[in-house]
């Protein structure tokens, strides 16, 4: 299974593909930010691999390294039992990645929540707003950069 | 005494304000307001054993229109606290608080951007219950303290004071 996704995404994608890892049976995929959306809609309508399930969606923060944020797709095919892991490099200059929601629908609120935390914005998303923050927040709380008690005055109180 | 020995046994002379106050302690209607774990040593101060209808305050009320004592019990945060501070708002005078656990007292173990560090930042509390989450004999414990200060109000204390005109919130910008 695993050499078939690897030989059938590096065909169809032979230069989005930059890394393929494989530790301890979990086959993740680093891909170039601009054709993520091509390639999930290819896995998934791909009859044979038919990853049909978006199990999560997520960030991370690398902090100072080259390409601060990540951007992580874990997909699960339903039919083969397998799973596998898509990652996507976003530099904090151009925080912006396509957004995946016309594949799976799933990822609208995953990526409203990446949004809320991270600060990544997902070009085509039909809605993207704060998930958990209130609206007027003006910050992105699991960034390395925001202090764990948060910024005094940032977030309102009622008046006693 | 005098007057009382001329109307005969079925009759005491008291002061408006002490029986006034000794009504208001003895039937506190919680407001409970669990928000996390503490709202199940809550419950479980209601139930057969621990018994807090003992204290006359068993009349849970879901909506704070009818509710005289406000139990805090959980943790609250930021966005939970328009909540807790609208229902505080729609409650009518006279009216007591209980921050009940550590969460609500001062943010507890959360000690986060998102989690308020202590409800008394934005509504007043009169007593705050120790613990994570406290027994229920320590909610008993809060209630006999909060009946103590009940005691000792006057009437007229309450008299003046207007019911708040509630804004609307949670207005959806689009």
């Amino acid at each position: 299974m695993k050499e078939k996704i690897e030989s059938k995404l590096r065909e169809k994608f032979p230069q989005a593909i930059l890394e393929v890892t494989d530790f301890r049976g979990d086959l993740t995929f680093l891909v170039d930010k601009n054709s993520i959306v091509d390639i999930c809609k290819f896995l998934k309508e791909d009859k044979e691999l038919s990853f049909d399930l978006l199990v999560d969606l997520c960030g991370v923060d690398r902090a100072k390294r080259k390409d601060r944020f990540e951007v992580v797709y874990h997909i699960t095919s339903l039919k083969n039992k397998f799973r596998i892991r898509l990652k996507v490099r976003v530099d904090e200059k151009d925080c912006v990645v396509d957004s995946v929601t016309s594949v799976y629908p799933t990822a609208n609120w995953h990526e409203r929540e990446t949004y809320d935390m991270f600060g990544i914005t997902f070009r085509n998303h039909p809605d993207l707003r704060r998930m958990y923050m209130p609206e007027e927040f003006e910050y992105y709380p699991l960034r390395k950069d925001f202090p764990l008690i948060g910024i005094p005055g940032s977030l309102s109180l009622p008046k006693k | 005494m005098g007057l009382e020995s001329k109307l005969g046994p079925s009759f005491i002379t008291t002061t408006i304000d002490a029986v006034v106050s000794w009504a208001r302690k003895n039937s506190l209607w919680p407001m409970p307001l669990g928000i996390s774990c503490c709202a199940i040593e809550m419950m479980a101060a209601a139930d057969p054993r621990f018994d807090i209808a003992r204290f006359g305050s068993e009349v849970m009320r879901f909506t704070p229109r009818q509710c005289d004592l406000l139990i805090v019990a959980g943790t609250v945060t930021y966005k939970m606290a328009k909540v807790v501070r609208k229902i505080y708002d729609q409650m009518p005078e006279p009216k007591w608080v209980i921050s009940m656990g550590a969460c609500a007292s001062s943010g507890g173990m959360f000690r986060s951007y998102s989690v308020v560090q202590g409800i008394d930042q934005f509504v007043p509390v009169d007593v705050y219950v120790a613990g994570c989450p406290p027994r229920p004999e320590n909610l008993l414990n809060a209630i006999l303290e909060i009946q103590k200060k009940v005691g000792k109000t006057s009437v007229l204390e309450f008299d003046d004071k207007p019911m708040i005109e509630l804004p609307v919130i949670n207005e959806r910008k689009n």
